[in-house]
């Protein structure tokens, strides 16, 4: 049901972890979903130095999570805000209709991530 | 350690068919094609060896030969039992009972006559997943005309006081109706013993062909057909029979008869074996069903691992060639975890990072040792990656 890029993100997720001192965190599903979604992230001169992930959940929350990470590794803080749900579900070659909902979470939370860095920041001039 | 072979342990979703089984069914494939209506030669051939296993599965069950009718499945069965007791005697009542753990096959075909204007209560179960009889006694009403409780659980094996509840409707005129698809063959099942109007049962689940099962109806008991046509059946099922399909089910109910008690007592140490074996590896896990073994199925356990979530484990499992189903709604396509689980009182999220295994006659022990073996890094690696697990 999925394909081989998803189970190869499965096997073998990139950037799984968590940053120490991250300058940004966002969460985003809730375990009573069964998924839920930690991204951190690392900004220098306003771009993505460094992203990982934490998750539970599915295979497709797993592979979303695991290449979003690498969608958004060296992207400006504005290009990571445009990386969609949508787009993510592309890069993968395509999830299940049913997972589209529930799973596809990961763009969301690299985008709370992002907005969490900008709010802590503050002045909005992120 | 690696094998070559897959590990089957989803026996409560369907079992590799018995090899005897296939062959009993090859020549009512390949040669003997008789339809077992028409008057001629062949069809008298196909139309002895339906009666011939209709005689064998009604003799397993403890019923007479014309008492039971094939069907396509465990599905049809219900569907068959329930629409067709509901629509004859809908003049006399139109409230039905059921429990809140029922296969699908019971639940949405409730959910289709509430619909239709019949009224439905639904009892609940424990925390193990089993009903209590006075809860049913209190349900019951003058216009009661069905009742069913499934014999056993397909998610957690949790077995259902059925006889002592088939003594309460007995005094009332509701029919009772059991979904017996999960306990053939493995625990025994007598239509007399357990008191019940009507019985569901499934080939594929006991090593038998897929497509095909039988619905027991009690003589006298007045249920409208669901299908409608030929003759067949005595008028009650129409549809030129699955000729193949029958031999192969009650092939499948002699092979169960033969071994069921040395292999329910085998797979009970199987499972014993494993849960052990799990319990000494893996923190924060606990079964989900009764901790008490004889109330539970002999090769079936369902438990929870906290922290991750059910799907993530079968694909993990399945990298390592290990055939296991979850009680995750994401395989199931909805989003909401099983219904079984939620009615014990497990949280979502535990529901959620449920697995069940249920082991067959293909298990040995050098497989539930494997098993205990991958699943061990299996969890751990998925707890390293879980945002909520950090212990």
């Amino acid at each position: 049901m999925y394909t081989e890029k998803v189970m190869d993100h499965f096997r073998n997720p990139r950037n799984m972890g968590v940053i120490e001192d991250a300058d940004g965190i966002g969460e985003v599903g809730n375990p009573t979903c069964g998924d839920m979604m930690r991204i951190t992230i690392k900004v220098k001169e306003d771009r993505l130095d460094d992203v990982k992930f934490q998750t539970l959940g599915c295979g497709a929350a797993v592979a979303t999570s695991s290449i979003v990470t690498e969608m958004a590794k060296g992207k400006t803080l504005d290009e990571a805000m445009d990386i969609t749900n949508k787009s993510v579900a592309e890069e993968l070659g395509g999830l299940p209709a049913n997972k589209m909902h529930c799973s596809n979470l990961a763009a969301d939370g690299l985008q709370e991530a992002i907005k969490d860095y900008r709010s802590k920041k503050g002045g909005g001039e992120g | 350690m690696q094998l070559e072979h897959m590990i089957y342990m989803d026996h409560a979703a369907t079992t590799p068919t018995d090899a005897r089984v296939a062959d009993a069914m090859e020549p009512w494939v390949r040669e003997q094609y008789g339809n077992p209506s028409t008057l001629y030669t062949i069809g008298g051939y196909a139309a002895r060896a339906i009666e011939e296993a209709r005689a064998t599965i009604a003799e397993f069950l403890g019923a007479q030969p014309d008492e039971i009718f094939f069907t396509s499945g465990g599905t049809e069965s219900d569907n068959w039992a329930l629409k067709g007791a509901a629509d004859a005697h809908r003049k006399r009542g139109r409230h039905l009972i059921t429990t809140t753990i029922e296969h699908h096959a019971v639940i949405d075909t409730m959910e289709f006559l509430e619909k239709r204007g019949y009224e439905v209560t639904r009892v609940p179960v424990d925390s193990r997943g089993i009903v209590d009889p006075d809860d049913v006694r209190k349900a019951l009403r003058d216009d009661t005309i069905l009742v069913s409780v499934m014999h056993a659980n397909n998610e957690v094996g949790s077995i259902q006081p059925i006889a002592e509840i088939s003594e309460l409707v007995k005094d009332s005129d509701a029919l009772f109706h059991t979904d017996a698809v999960q306990s053939v063959g493995k625990i025994p099942v007598d239509v007399n013993q357990l008191g019940v109007n009507l019985l569901s049962l499934s080939g594929h689940k006991i090593y038998g062909p897929k497509g095909v099962g039988a619905l027991f109806i009690r003589k006298r008991t007045r249920i409208t057909p669901l299908l409608h046509g030929g003759g067949q059946e005595r008028r009650r099922r129409a549809g030129t029979q699955n000729v193949p399909g029958i031999i192969g089910l009650a092939k499948a109910i002699e092979l169960a008869a033969e071994s069921r008690e040395s292999e329910a007592e085998r797979e009970r140490a199987l499972v014993e074996r494993m849960w052990t074996g799990l319990q000494e590896r893996i923190p924060d896990m606990a079964l989900n069903g009764p901790e008490d073994p004889s109330l539970r199925l002999p090769g079936m356990i369902n438990f929870r691992v906290e922290g991750i979530e059910g799907e993530a484990m079968i694909l993990c499992l399945d990298m390592n060639r290990v055939g296991v189903s979850s009680g995750s709604a994401c395989t199931t396509g909805s989003l909401d975890p099983s219904h079984v689980l939620l009615a014990m009182g497990i949280p979502a999220e535990l529901a959620h990072g449920s697995l069940r295994i249920s082991l067959g006659r293909d298990n040995t022990e050098t497989d539930v040792d494997y098993f205990v073996d991958v699943f061990a890094p299996v969890v751990k690696r998925l707890r390293d990656m879980s945002p909520v697990y950090d212990k």
